[in-house]
């Protein structure tokens, strides 16, 4: 089936939206300065759902089934989240509205500031980064901007692990950074030699992801941290994994410098299709002076009806690296979050990280002997498998993510991290049932099997799809990028 | 379920942890049920005014535009905002087909050939627009019109501070717009780009086509930053020399939500697409000839390229742009243009009634939905004094132009009615004349 395109629908003349008449006297239009053609398409009101809700149905989601994809925490999130975000007086109040007219929103910022502070056990946050690559573009800037105050210009190289998200080394290359690799032990850990070697007083930071990519929390993280302070460098934690730790251990405590979290992965945002996130980034008292301005503070104040907390945005902040963001961050984001936090609470949360852990571990459990583990300990929120078994017969970790699909699953994270041959990411997050995670291992002890058997069915998969897999590398060489007619 | 591991109780998996520092103390507030949540959330939602009960002459990076109910519908679809970025094409054609439709409208509307799926927001497109030009020029300055968005120019600076760019900024003229000579003496041959924003941050459209010559002449790239609500109405920045137009796509079917979240738009000429930041989608198709859409040319991004990518741009805002697309889709061709053609009439009944009133004075020169006022009153005593009348006033500009003390931007669009407006021109002149 091909869905036809917006601009294949259209008919000239058709409207999807009346506005109001003119109500005033025209002005004098700038003759010059219009344009003369305005290639939209022309569709009503009932041709444009029906188009859109058509798509939507050619998506998998989380609403739909259990979308096991590593690192990205697809957990289910609650509905309530998405009515609050739309209170009017959340989504219709303005960026520049005097601070007194818009306290409850200062409030919840401020509040919520307070909590993932608590939690992550770094005592200064900005909620301005929008997503997790704008949260370590914003915390590294901070690493610079720290050590440049110090006047320690020659450090200007960052450690990256070789586990590490794409987004670290980039991130790190965009603060002008001369990114060096860390590789890991055998044991999946960071290589504590290896490191002890490189970590000089030219490195400004380390870049880590605890637990790692492999799904894996380092077992000599104190002694990593302590290497790296010891010749003056910062240690920076990519929080995309948070959800291992909620009330298990706070990465402040594990000598972490500077934090960002994913607020659409651990703190319920739905992902969005890409978007939009929440990247707020926490920091130790020693780098606060960095953080982005404004940043939202509170003071006490005494009215007619005695004290009480006034909130504000601070802009007097010299040192501040400056603003990451046109406003303020994802304020409708934070809502979500901030009714996430005060729907769980302490034990609530220990909760979520919990059930992570224990599912992810279920299922490393369940499929320990029909696929390749190439780091066989317990794991913490995710579990990496290798399908270079399956790969020897032919049947590829490609082609197994496509069979998934045909057995009703979202595929895990495949060729990732790096380091594994062959990689199935697989992190089921802690809001699937029992039945659930059964059925995910029932089906791929039986792609295992047909790996064997009827490697056919595995590489012809997706079959149950609108479309099949799709030629990427003709896409790629002669892109069509746009509809031209 | 432990019993299936062989695990006697859960805190087995977490051994790996140092035990100093597990299970810390959490000092959070109780857990509420949802009743508790949503009353406490209404409870906080009550204290912020909003802009359904008060008119709101604010704009300055954010608006107050017409949001369809279509658009709302369409992003609370569980399979829209509850996906993955599209990873997976086989189970992710509604998301890339509509991120397909809007690349298409984008680039309709800025006269572009190529544009992505979406940036951050409006100030982190025009920062990365900066980042492009140094690459596809392999030059390090860059010279912004300081009649770009204030925030917009710092976040700029925020973003080049590691790379070791040189930024200068161009004054402005009397009429509101960048000072054309003075763009001219700072452009040289160490110039990666010219920025400007048009309309700009004064609510004046300044003169893209002998702008776009000076840049061309010392081989820099003419940025463009629009407001596309203004482009249903103004010629295409395509069209009048930009190499690559950004902009702020929250005018497009988003609610002003405090500051986010916000939509970049990034649109660029087919000759620099390769240098280009963030994700693309692009038509393929199957082994049966079947239309098809896929994340493509992805060794552009972070996690092929790792250190030599264009960005560290990952989780972008789809559902933002999904909304932007429905957005366009609904409005159309002739919606579009209406709406602009409604910010535009409004704007300038407001402007001239204002001007017209002792002692106010409009400055600048062209404009289309933003127009500067002088007042009489000091500025914030203005906006003081219409929030005692139930109107939320214009911004003011002291903050970020010394010069324009005692100076309020307004914005009008097509929310306005005419008795808002006549009702702000009362209040100014009661104002004006109290003194």
């Amino acid at each position: 089936m091909t869905v036809p395109l917006l601009f294949e629908l259209s008919s000239p003349g058709r409207v999807g939206c009346r506005l109001p008449e003119l109500d005033v006297p025209e002005a004098m239009l700038p003759e010059s300065l219009l344009r003369d053609q305005l290639p939209l398409p022309e569709l009503t009101e009932r041709e444009v759902v029906q188009h859109f809700t058509l798509l939507s149905q050619l998506n998998y989601s989380v609403d739909t089934g259990f979308y096991p994809l590593g690192s990205c925490t697809m957990k289910y999130n609650p509905k309530m989240h998405e009515e609050v975000a739309r209170y009017r007086g959340f989504a219709q109040i303005h960026p520049w509205q005097d601070e007194s007219t818009v306290q409850g929103a200062l409030r919840l910022m401020y509040e919520l500031q307070e909590q993932l502070a608590e939690i992550t056990g770094l005592p200064a946050i900005s909620l301005q980064p929008v997503a997790g690559a704008h949260g370590e573009l914003t915390g590294m800037l901070i690493i610079r901007a720290f050590h440049l105050e110090r006047g320690e210009e020659g450090r200007n190289v960052v450690l990256v692990p070789d586990s590490a998200h794409g987004t670290n080394p980039a991130t790190a290359a965009m603060c002008g950074y001369e990114v060096v690799t860390v590789p890991s032990d055998e044991r999946g850990n960071i290589d504590v030699q290896e490191l002890d070697r490189v970590a000089d007083e030219t490195v400004a930071g380390l870049m880590l992801t605890n637990p790692n990519t492999l799904g894996l929390f380092d077992e000599h993280i104190l002694e990593v941290a302590d290497i790296l302070h010891r010749v003056g460098g910062l240690i920076y934690c990519d929080g995309a994994n948070m959800n291992a730790l909620l009330g298990i251990a706070k990465p402040g405590d594990l000598g972490t410098d500077v934090l960002h979290l994913n607020l659409h992965k651990t703190f319920s945002t739905p992902h969005g299709g890409g978007g939009p996130g929440g990247g707020g980034t926490a920091v130790t008292e020693d780098l606060r002076p960095f953080l982005p301005v404004p940043m939202v503070a509170s003071r006490r104040t005494i009215g007619t009806e005695g004290e009480s907390a006034e909130y504000y945005l601070d802009y007097e902040r010299p040192l501040s690296i400056g603003p990451v963001s046109g406003f303020y961050g994802n304020f409708g984001v934070m809502v979500k979050a901030y009714a996430y936090l005060r729907s769980l609470g302490q034990d609530g949360l220990r909760e979520v990280s919990e059930n992570a852990v224990l599912n992810a571990n279920y299922l490393l459990h369940g499929l320990k002997g029909y696929y390749d583990l190439p780091y066989d300990r317990p794991c913490l929120h995710e579990c990496v498998f290798s399908g270079k078994a399956q790969a020897k017969l032919g049947v590829h970790t490609i082609d197994i993510a496509k069979r998934l699909i045909d057995l009703g699953f979202h595929p895990p994270t495949v060729y990732f991290p790096l380091i594994v041959d062959e990689a199935l990411m697989i992190e089921p997050t802690e809001t699937e049932s029992l039945e659930t995670l059964d059925s995910f291992v029932a089906a791929m002890r039986q792609i295992a099997e047909e790996a064997k058997t009827e490697p056919e069915q595995v590489r012809g998969a997706p079959r149950t799809t609108p479309v099949g897999r799709l030629d990427e590398v003709a896409a790629a060489r002669k892109p069509d990028l746009k509809w031209q007619g | 379920m432990q019993q299936a591991m062989g695990l006697s109780s859960v805190d087995e998996l977490f051994g790996v942890i140092p035990a100093e520092k597990r299970y810390p103390a959490l000092e959070l507030p109780s857990p509420l049920s949802e009743i508790e949540v949503r009353r406490l959330l209404a409870d906080l939602a009550e204290r912020n005014a909003d802009l359904e009960h008060y008119a709101s002459f604010l704009g300055a990076g954010s608006y107050h535009h017409f949001v369809p109910s279509v658009v709302d519908s369409v992003i609370s679809r569980g399979e829209f905002y509850t996906a993955y970025t599209p990873y997976q094409p086989e189970v992710s054609q509604g998301t890339l087909t509509a991120i397909y439709e809007f690349q298409t409208m984008v680039c309709a509307l800025m006269g572009m050939d190529v544009a992505n799926a979406s940036m951050y927001d409006g100030a982190s497109a025009l920062a990365e627009a900066g980042l492009m030009a140094a690459r596809v020029t392999r030059r390090h300055k860059i010279v912004v019109a300081s009649t770009i968005h204030p925030r917009y120019r710092q976040v700029l600076r925020t973003y080049t501070q590691g790379m070791g760019m040189e930024i200068m900024e161009a004054g402005r003229a009397d009429d509101g717009t960048v000072d054309g000579s003075e763009v001219e003496r700072l452009l040289d041959d160490a110039t990666a780009a010219l920025i400007v924003q048009h309309p700009n941050f004064l609510g004046c459209m300044e003169d893209l086509e002998p702008l776009s010559e000076l840049a061309h002449a010392v081989g820099a790239l003419l940025v463009v930053c629009a407001d596309p609500i203004a482009l249903g109405l103004f010629r295409a920045p395509g069209d009048c020399g930009a190499d690559i137009v950004v902009g702020e796509g929250q005018c497009l079917g988003s609610p002003p939500s405090y500051g986010g979240p916000y939509v970049g738009l990034f649109a660029c000429r087919q000759k620099y697409v390769r240098q280009m930041p963030g994700r693309l989608v692009g038509a393929a198709t199957d082994a049966q000839g079947r239309r098809g859409f896929v994340l493509t040319m992805q060794p552009r991004e972070q996690h092929i390229r790792r250190e030599k990518a264009t960005s560290n741009i990952c989780s972008n805002e789809a559902l933002v742009a999904l909304a932007a697309c429905t957005y366009l889709a609904v409005l159309g061709k002739q919606g579009l243009r209406k709406a602009a053609e409604l910010c535009y009439h409004k704007a300038h009944y407001a402007a001239q009634g204002i001007a017209a009133l002792p002692g106010y004075e409009r400055l600048f020169g062209v404009f289309f939905k933003e127009f500067a006022i002088r007042t009489p009153v000091p500025a914030a005593r203005v906006n003081e004094l219409l929030w005692k009348r139930g109107i939320i006033g214009g911004y003011e500009l002291a903050k970020d132009c010394p010069d324009l003390a005692e100076c309020l931007l307004f914005c009008v669009t097509e929310m306005h009615t005419r008795a808002q407006i006549d009702r702000l021109v009362e209040a100014l002149e009661e104002i004006g004349k109290q003194g």
